[in-house]
């Protein structure tokens, strides 16, 4: 049976039990015994245990069928492509898979004919265990709950233990995302390290991961200093934040103190939908729009402007910023007291300068948060990147050149087909662990003042 | 206690010699009148209390004296408050001005989050007021002499104004609402946060003040308008009942609200 | 003392001017702010729409052709087979010879060039579904190619015509337009057909099932742990250091790039446990991990929210604190949490980044059908056609983009339509 089909039975066996177990309840309080619980506790115990051990069978036998299956079709493989190495494997494999699952295919008997044929039998017999272990565990389970239904089974407290792990595990995937990012990231890091020295990773200049196709070819070791990458995000991001901190610092404040409902009531949902636009329309906007008529500008003036601009691509990513540090920075003034507002008034102060000399400075610490919170959506942002600005590591602070960030070249590494455990490939797992590592830290630090800051005034 | 129609208010609310004259105020927060139409003087270098039970209108009128309820969008103004003899409502006075001549204490005390000293030097900056560095030195060192305050924090003017105690703060407050040299102080319930001893000083204080200002205060406590004040007004009901002497007020008052109120019949 | 006094108000209004001048600064500064943010979003969208409007139409050209069954070699009682295996564009080209008489080999390649090869297909389209028209002469609105498209749309009649057709070419066009025989109808093909390498056959069916199934599995992911995971942490947890550690996480989780949720995916979704890639399911875990923080923090924002007193009511009754949770908490917080659910997969239909680790930016024809078939999203297949150098390609971009936002539009509004609905009970 395949996955799809025992799903649906154990959807089936869910309402089933269910039914099953409650009916038994009532059975039972109807001759007259008091029952400990309700009848639908039951049910839903019946359900609970009839259900869950075949799901987690499931979801295993899913992960590792595919490990096994793998493993026991090598050991058949000839031993010429044994001794290839472990790529040839891969290749053979997959060319197993192909013949078993093509029946145009099956007749060309080769090399890999028998263990194609293997294959097939194995996916038959494994299928046909699969289902009936599930089926059995169904049975088994339902079976068992339903015969221990007697008035003194605890059935509540039994139901509401197994939902309040269910609730726990729902809430503990977020910390496992973490760690599950933070180990894919590391583990392919190391092995990076173990082929281009952190050093020169961290410190080196030079940035061209095209390794060669075959190792005879000259350069085909490729070279990994990443610090042109680093320069380059950072250029980008610091004109993104040049544009959107005090754009949107200001607007916030003219929203929150100087604008009448009205105008309010109109310009906030203007800036929501600048924010919740798609970072790929506003890379389309970017590469299409923005950096032709950059472009178009610096040469009338006798510039020279790449076409790939970081100016274009800081630029538009500055607009995507605006809202984002507009409405944080609103949250944060508005959580300035307005007996603050009121003192400065009451001394004579006109608007701004309450706003320049007494709301800012208290606010400071949040909009500093705010801000970090910024730089580090800036960091991250791909999209943008990868659609307006370019491929070339360029060295460089002239924004209108052409530089590449971490993001763009992850994409790059990562994007088309890739060849596990060389060197490019586990690259972009070196600089997802910077991007990573970099944002996380900002964002927890961030977080960390805005809190602070809250709690000063509430 | 609803509300008296046509009344008329008892005592003495006009004088011979007014800083402030409110002529016919009411005061509006969009559809709901808070203050109907009150005619008081304040009379130049006096202390006046105004009291009453909550929610009456005393601190609304006092807001309205320089125009601070104009930073609430749904609050209006009717009639006219002239200050020496000039309507502070009349649309070609700016409130900058204004606000620098008649100041206000509030509440709560409410240090600006920096320096004593950045806290005092804070309005005659924005105002102008100080030509030289020196020259706002002795201002904030004169303006914290008068609240009383210079002892205590002469050692640490560059600390924050925010870790001094509530009584400090206050004073703090009262330093820097003198600093800019204003006219008239406002002050709304300056002492309601505050613990006895504290609530003493400001007391003090503001006896000394009346040498150089004209000080109107609203306040909870009776005592205290009885202790700091020469004039009394009671509102009821965002209605002004009577204005007296402090003395008589609370010795023969006139109205019979107001022999309620301060004979604690409600509050 | 009054002199004193006298000068304070005098040295105030001596500094009026200054500071009026400096108060209105300020409040253009703000003020252009807000227009400048307001002005980038009209730009944005007048660019996006006035670029993409024109997807929506595509140029055909209305002739009668004879389905001549000597040249196709089947008739109307010909199998299905036969059928579909007959040289329909070999037709249409000797339609064309013999219609335009093209005089050398040259003329007579650019005037098949001017035609789709998706008119072979809506010819044998045709003839499966009505086989009887063969022999007979029929109507037909020939899909022209993008290059006459664009000419029809944007060049036609200005200097550009020149430098892509040949003057023989421009003839014909003239006369075809100039007839009424070439004109723009609304593009069907954009909306039924996957993507294409020939742009006037490129569409984006294939691109927003994938995004249904994507999203599909996201949603079901989503938000019942996401739900749980709110409950459990605003009604069960015990205040600790671990909850502080899970609260905080979750916090930082919301703020980490999504190109690193690819990353996840690729190495423990793809490299570890086996799914494939390229597919809605890996898709839809990746982005399940994404969407978690934002459902969970609106989740627990929505629990909150809830009077505590509706929970002590219940509890004084005798009632579990599971079922006070699940009876009444979760009924009044549920439509708090459907709005976080759905702003949260806006979130999710706009990504793209960790979708290109995946492998969902492989190109993909066929419409997925199932969340295991190899397919593309909306986003990523903006992505891939803002890459082609043709400009059909860029109108057709814009035109997805207008789709992706009209998407955008209507989930936004639903939250907003809901989130009042709920205000107005509170």
């Amino acid at each position: 049976m395949t996955y799809s089909t025992l799903l649906i039975a154990v959807l089936i066996a869910l309402g089933g039990a269910y039914l099953l177990g409650r009916n038994r309840a009532r059975t039972l309080s109807s001759q007259g015994i008091k029952m400990h619980s309700l009848a639908t506790h039951y049910g839903a115990l019946v359900a609970l245990w009839t259900t869950l051990p075949p799901l987690l069978i499931l979801l295993l036998w899913a992960l590792l069928e595919p490990r096994v299956i793998d493993l026991i079709l090598t050991a058949q493989l000839p031993d010429s492509i044994r001794a290839g190495g472990e790529a040839e494997i891969r290749l053979a494999l997959s060319k197993v898979y192909n013949l078993a699952n093509d029946s145009d295919l099956m007749g060309q008997q080769g090399l890999l004919g028998p263990v194609a044929e293997h294959l097939q039998a194995l996916q038959a017999r494994v299928t046909l265990l699969r289902g009936g272990v599930i089926m059995s565990l169904l049975l088994l389970g339902g079976a068992l709950t339903w015969r221990r239904i007697q008035p003194d089974l605890r059935a509540r407290s039994e139901v509401e233990g197994i939902v309040r792990i269910l609730l726990f595990a729902s809430s503990a995937i977020a910390v496992l995302t973490t760690l599950g990012i933070l180990a894919s990231v590391l583990f392919e890091s190391i092995l990076f390290f173990q082929k281009v020295p952190v050093t020169e990773f961290l410190f080196g200049t030079s940035w061209s991961p095209q390794v060669a196709l075959r190792a005879d070819q000259s350069g085909s070791s490729g070279s990994f200093g990443a610090v042109p990458l680093f320069t380059g995000t950072l250029l980008i991001s610091a004109i993104a934040m040049a544009i959107a901190v005090p754009v949107g610092l200001m607007a916030a404040i003219y929203l929150s103190e100087y604008a009448t409902p009205r105008v309010r009531q109109l310009a906030k949902p203007a800036l929501e939908v600048l924010a919740g636009i798609p970072t790929v329309v506003y890379g389309f906007f970017a590469a299409l729009t923005v950096a032709p008529v950059i472009r178009g500008l610096g040469e009338s003036m006798g510039l020279e402007v790449s076409s790939e601009s970081a100016l274009a691509a800081g630029l538009v990513m500055g607009i995507m910023i605006i809202p984002f540090v507009s409405s944080l920075s609103d949250d944060v003034i508005n959580a300035v007291p307005q007996s603050l507002r009121d003192g400065s008034y009451g001394l004579g102060a006109t608007r701004s300068e309450t706003i320049r000399q007494v709301v800012i400075p208290a606010a400071l610490p949040g909009i500093v948060g705010a801000v970090m919170l910024a730089v580090s959506r800036a960091i991250g942002e791909t999209m943008i990147v990868a659609m307006a600005a370019g491929l070339a590591a360029n060295l460089t602070a002239n924004p209108l050149d052409s530089v590449t960030t971490v993001t763009v070249q992850i994409v790059t590494l990562l994007v088309g087909d890739q060849e596990f455990d060389s060197p490019k490939t586990l690259a972009a797992f070196a600089l997802g662990l910077v991007l990573f590592v970099v944002t996380l830290a900002l964002n927890y630090v961030a977080l960390k003042i805005v809190q602070k800051y809250r709690e000063q005034y509430d | 206690m609803s509300i008296i129609e046509n009344h008329e208010t008892v005592g003495t609310p006009f004088c011979s010699n007014p800083k402030l004259s409110a002529r016919d105020v009411g005061v509006f927060y969009g559809d709901k009148q808070a203050i109907f139409d009150v005619s008081l003087d304040i009379g130049s270098n006096e202390v006046i209390a105004l009291i009453g039970p909550s929610g009456c209108g005393k601190s609304t009128f006092l807001r309205s004296l320089n125009r601070m309820n104009d930073t609430i969008d749904i609050c209006r103004v009717t009639g006219e408050i002239l200050l020496d003899g000039e309507n502070i409502y009349d649309p070609k006075v700016d409130v900058v001005p204004l606000r620098a001549t008649v100041g206000m204490v509030f509440q709560k005390p409410n240090p600006f989050p920096k320096s004593i000293y950045d806290n005092i030097s804070y309005g005659p900056r924005i105002h102008g007021l100080a030509s030289s560095r020196v020259d706002l030195d002795e201002i904030v060192e004169r303006s914290l002499q008068r609240a009383g305050l210079w002892t205590e924090v002469k050692d640490r003017l560059h600390s924050p104004g925010t870790g001094l105690s509530g009584g400090q703060q206050q004073r703090l407050c009262i330093a820097r609402t003198i600093a800019v040299e204003p006219e008239v102080i406002l002050m709304d319930e300056p002492c309601s946060a505050l613990d006895p001893i504290a609530t003493a000083k400001i007391e003090e204080l503001i006896d000394e003040l009346r040498e150089n200002y004209t000080i109107a205060i609203v306040t909870h406590s009776m005592q205290q308008a009885a202790r700091v004040s020469q004039r009394t007004a009671y509102f009821h009901l965002g209605q002004l009942i009577e204005v007296n002497n402090t003395d008589m007020v609370f010795t023969t008052p006139e109205h019979q609200l107001t022999e309620a109120y301060i004979t604690g019949r409600f509050g | 003392m009054t002199d004193s006094a006298m000068s304070t108000r005098a040295k105030v209004e001596k500094s009026m001017k200054k500071r009026r001048a400096a108060e209105s600064r300020f409040r253009t500064y703000g003020l252009l702010s807000v227009l400048f943010g307001v002005l980038c979003l009209v730009v944005l969208f007048g660019n996006i729409f006035s670029k993409g409007f024109s997807a929506f139409s595509q140029t055909v050209l209305t002739t009668t052709i004879h389905l001549d069954t000597d040249y196709l070699g089947v008739t109307a009682t010909s199998d299905p087979q036969e059928l579909r295996n007959a040289d329909y564009e070999g037709l249409i080209k000797q339609y064309l010879k013999d219609t335009y008489e093209p005089s050398g080999r040259r003329e007579r390649r650019d005037l098949y060039g001017m035609v789709s090869v998706g008119a072979a297909w809506q010819l044998q389209d045709m003839v499966l579904e009505n086989p009887s028209l063969l022999g007979q002469t029929i109507h037909i609105n020939m899909t022209m190619d993008d290059d006459v498209d664009q000419w029809f749309k944007h060049d036609r009649g200005t200097a550009n015509e020149a430098l892509r057709f040949s003057e023989q070419q421009l003839v014909w066009l003239h006369d075809w337009v100039d007839s009424g025989a070439l004109h723009g109808r609304f593009n069907t093909i954009f909306f039924t057909n996957g993507d294409s390498r020939e742009p006037e056959l490129a569409g984006i069916r294939g691109a927003i099932t994938g995004t249904f199934l994507t999203l599909l599995v996201t949603f079901l992911l989503s938000f019942p742990i996401g739900v749980s995971a709110a409950i459990y942490l605003e009604e069960f947890a015990p205040k600790n250091r671990l909850t502080e550690i899970v609260e905080i996480n979750i916090n930082n989780l919301a703020a980490v790039p999504s190109i690193t949720f690819g990353l996840l995916g690729l190495a423990i979704f793809i490299n570890i446990f086996g799914v494939s890639r390229s597919t809605p399911l890996v898709g839809g875990l990746v982005l399940t991990l994404m969407t978690l923080p934002t459902i969970i923090i609106s989740g627990r924002a929505a629990i909150k929210a809830v009077p505590p007193s509706i929970r002590e009511a219940a509890l004084g009754l005798g009632a579990s604190k599971m079922q006070v949770v699940f009876h009444h908490v979760l009924p009044l917080a549920l439509p708090g949490m459907l709005t976080g659910t759905i702003i949260g997969m806006a979130q999710a239909l706009g990504e793209t980044a960790p979708l290109l680790m995946i492998g969902m930016i492989a190109f993909v024809v066929d419409v997925p059908g199932f969340i295991n078939d190899p397919s593309t999203v909306l986003p990523v297949q903006i992505f891939l056609w803002s890459d082609s150098p043709e400009r059909a390609f860029t109108e057709r971009t814009s035109g997805a983009i207008m789709v992706l936002l009209g998407f955008l539009i209507l989930m936004n509004t639903a939250a907003v339509m809901l989130r009042r609905r709920l205000e107005r009970r509170w």
